[in-house]
């Protein structure tokens, strides 16, 4: 059934056909909504689930994870500085092999409060052992959501997964969604499975201490559950698209990237900008395509590679930096294409800064004159300052 | 409700060879809190000595289902792990098991919240008045007067009161224990078990290693707490407040033990022996203790004599 909804009620849309049976959150703008329609939904009676209202997102997470260890399928929301704050635990999630599923309205971290769009909050939990998906736009939230269910359940894997979508841009942006029925999805997503589930009967202690020599195989195993994702990934996308019609590439969506001499890369929302672009610049005779990340861990490096080592450049877009460095998709994948082709890192659209499909075409026609004029280039950061302040000396602006 | 000693089970719920240092309180009271609630239980155990007394995965030297958890939110993850039960319709009971740091300080958050929603689990406090895990430094909850590794010349604070804050809460059960009375800590485990929603015991438990004293005298600390009046035994429950059996007598200070008795064979007390003035901040604590107890023993809504006081006193 086609609804018109916003990224938000997708999120909430997805959960419910997923049957979760608790769910506890903290309001963080811009993921609040999410936490709205579910209290509805149950208060209704339309979802059969319990719904901690809880403190904190340290919190939140905490009694998601209580939950899912009691062997219930277990779902909660975040954005940026809740995020961050419940770091501790996401760690805790993951090492504990508990599978849950957690939608992250990604948005820019303070200081000054900045509620927009940006990658920062999401990214910063790469380390810590959770699959992490970002999504283009509301009709993937909803199936990403559904299918981060059977892929965080599955027994190779077995490890939490993070759905992430844009603040705004997607979270509270009304777009047409495809919902699929209930008994639908009751076929297709299996019921819940775990590695272990902690009742009265089970006499399992689970995170008490252990040797280093264990604690060693156990985060060898975490690295061995999130390999094997890769392959999951791709086959629950496939399987879902068997079953609903829609398939988006697994763990990279590539956007006329075969046929292209140059490809940008990155992820989240304003990817639908630069497939724009994609059509200015073929019009003008540079051609371009797109790698969109879909699942920044596990990262999808074989893909990458085998789509991206013959081109003649690849220009990475990143919504967040590592101060100091450059910009994460870019430093992940410099290191995948080491020496392979050119490459270009670009920060932009950082706490929701416009980034327009001209702005993506023009970058791609400077990184294009610079490979061609140079023929080797290896940029690790190039700023697209807003607008306001392109024509202005920076230095005058900051100092 | 009286409670007989060769009642309990005989099955050994604490196993030999656990990580515990000798005199563990912690242990006593573990045994204790499946002597009395028997085998539909889960712990839900945040950083401290119980999360090393366990031992090491996969094997445990508390014989409980135990969901280990971080420092800050195991009040949430109990509360989490109690929804999943009752959507699966099982009436386990879930306890949290915290020391006074998870569960006074960096835990309170997470537990007041718990307490606020009245979530149908069990918090258990066993409260060694320091951070013993970290290695004897103060909590919020160690008392004045006492050395630990970061008051070096005794604390100059007064112990929080967190069992009076959870009177505050209006939650349905509060009571304190203390290992030195286990029956009458399996009688309140027991009379909790069968309220729904939250419960606070907080459990006095003498540490020897913190509190320096022979390791044969835990229980024996316990009593002397109750006995001198400085930690009396009560329960708060349906806004009814009561002094238990065990500490009925010294209520009137005269029947008291004199405090230099506990003081004196507690090393982490050497500042207050060498200056006797000091050890009338402890003498206060007591008055302060009981006059709370005086207060809210007298009303069936403790929450409406705290507004009479207020009044009173503008």
């Amino acid at each position: 059934m086609i609804k018109t909804l916003t990224g938000n009620y997708a999120v909430a849309e997805a959960a419910k056909l997923a049957r979760i049976k608790v769910t506890s959150a903290y309001p963080i703008t811009p993921q609040t909504t999410i936490v709205e329609k579910l209290s509805e939904m149950i208060e209704k009676g339309e979802l059969e689930a319990k719904m901690i209202r809880v403190e904190s997102e340290h919190s939140a997470l905490a009694a998601t994870l209580g939950a899912a260890a009691a062997g219930s399928r277990a779902f909660t929301a975040t954005a940026s500085h809740g995020l961050l704050y419940m770091h501790e635990v996401l760690w805790w999630t993951a090492s504990a092999r508990i599978p849950v599923v957690m939608a992250v309205a990604a948005r820019a971290i303070g200081a000054p409060w900045n509620i927009h769009v940006e990658h920062s909050d999401v990214v910063d939990q790469r380390d810590t052992g959770w699959i992490i998906g970002i999504a283009q736009e509301n009709q993937e939230v909803l199936d990403m959501t559904i299918q981060a269910f059977r892929i965080s359940e599955d027994p190779r894997v077995y490890l939490p997964v993070i759905v992430g979508l844009d603040g705004f841009i997607l979270t509270h942006t009304v777009a047409p969604v495809n919902v699929p029925d209930q008994k639908d999805v009751d076929n297709w997503l299996p019921p819940r499975r775990q590695p272990y589930v902690i009742t009265p009967e089970s006499k399992i202690a689970m995170g008490n201490m252990t040797s280093d020599d264990d604690y060693y195989m156990m985060r060898y195993s975490i690295q061995v559950g999130q390999e094997a994702a890769k392959k999951v990934i791709e086959e629950v996308d496939q399987s879902y698209g068997k079953a609903f019609g829609r398939y988006y590439g697994g763990l990279v969506e590539c956007y006329r990237c075969d046929d292209a001499d140059y490809v940008m890369v990155l992820m989240g929302s304003w990817a639908g900008d630069a497939k724009e672009a994609v059509k200015i610049l073929r019009e003008k005779g540079i051609n371009a395509g797109i790698a969109r990340i879909r699942f920044i861990r596990p990262w999808p490096a074989e893909i990458l590679r085998e789509k991206l080592y013959n081109k003649k450049g690849v220009l990475v877009f990143d919504r967040s930096i590592s101060f100091g460095n450059a910009g994460q998709l870019f430093t992940e994948l410099s290191s995948t294409l080491y020496g392979m082709t050119n490459i270009r890192g670009v920060i932009a659209g950082l706490g929701g800064v416009d980034v327009l499909p001209e702005d993506f075409a023009n970058e791609m026609i400077d990184f294009v004159n610079k490979v061609e004029e140079n023929g080797k280039v290896y940029d690790p950061i190039k700023w697209l300052f807003p607008a306001k302040y392109r024509n202005v000396k920076i230095e005058e602006v900051v100092s | 409700m009286p409670v007989r000693l060769a009642d309990f089970p005989r099955v050994r719920y604490g196993m030999p060879g656990n990580a515990a240092c000798p005199g563990c309180p912690e242990t006593m009271g573990l045994r204790y809190v499946k002597m009395a609630l028997g085998d539909d239980v889960v712990l839900v155990i945040p950083a401290g000595c119980s999360s090393v007394i366990q031992g090491y995965t996969p094997k445990s030297g508390i014989n409980f289902p135990i969901l280990n958890i971080v420092f800050a939110s195991a009040a949430s993850a109990a509360s989490g792990m109690q929804a999943a039960f009752e959507s699966q319709g099982k009436d386990t009971t879930v306890i949290v098991w915290a020391g006074d740091g998870g569960t006074g300080d960096i835990g309170f958050q997470a537990m007041s919240g718990a307490a606020e929603r009245n979530d149908n689990i069990m918090y258990i406090c066993a409260d060694n008045e320091a951070y013993m895990n970290t290695g004897i430094q103060r909590s919020s909850l160690t008392p004045y007067g006492a050395w630990t590794t970061t008051t070096w010349t005794g604390k100059k604070e007064h112990k929080k009161n967190i069992p009076m804050i959870m009177i505050a809460h209006e939650v349905p059960y509060v009571a304190t224990a203390t290992v030195g009375y286990p029956q009458d800590f399996i009688d309140k485990l027991r009379k909790a078990a069968k309220i729904k929603g939250f419960k606070y015991i907080h459990l006095l438990a003498p540490d020897p290693v913190g509190w320096k004293f022979d390791p044969s005298l835990t229980a024996k600390l316990g009593q002397l707490a109750v006995q001198t009046g400085l930690f009396p035994l009560y329960e708060y429950e349906n806004g009814k407040l009561t002094v238990s059996v065990f500490s009925r007598l010294y209520r009137k200070p005269e029947k008291r033990v004199p405090i230099i008795e506990y003081i004196k064979v507690q090393g982490r007390y050497a500042q207050l022996m060498k200056d006797p003035e000091k050890i009338k901040g402890l003498e206060e604590e007591i008055e302060r203790q009981w006059k709370w107890i005086d207060i809210l023993e007298k009303s069936s809504n403790p929450s409406s004599v705290a507004q009479q006081i207020i009044k009173e006193n503008k």
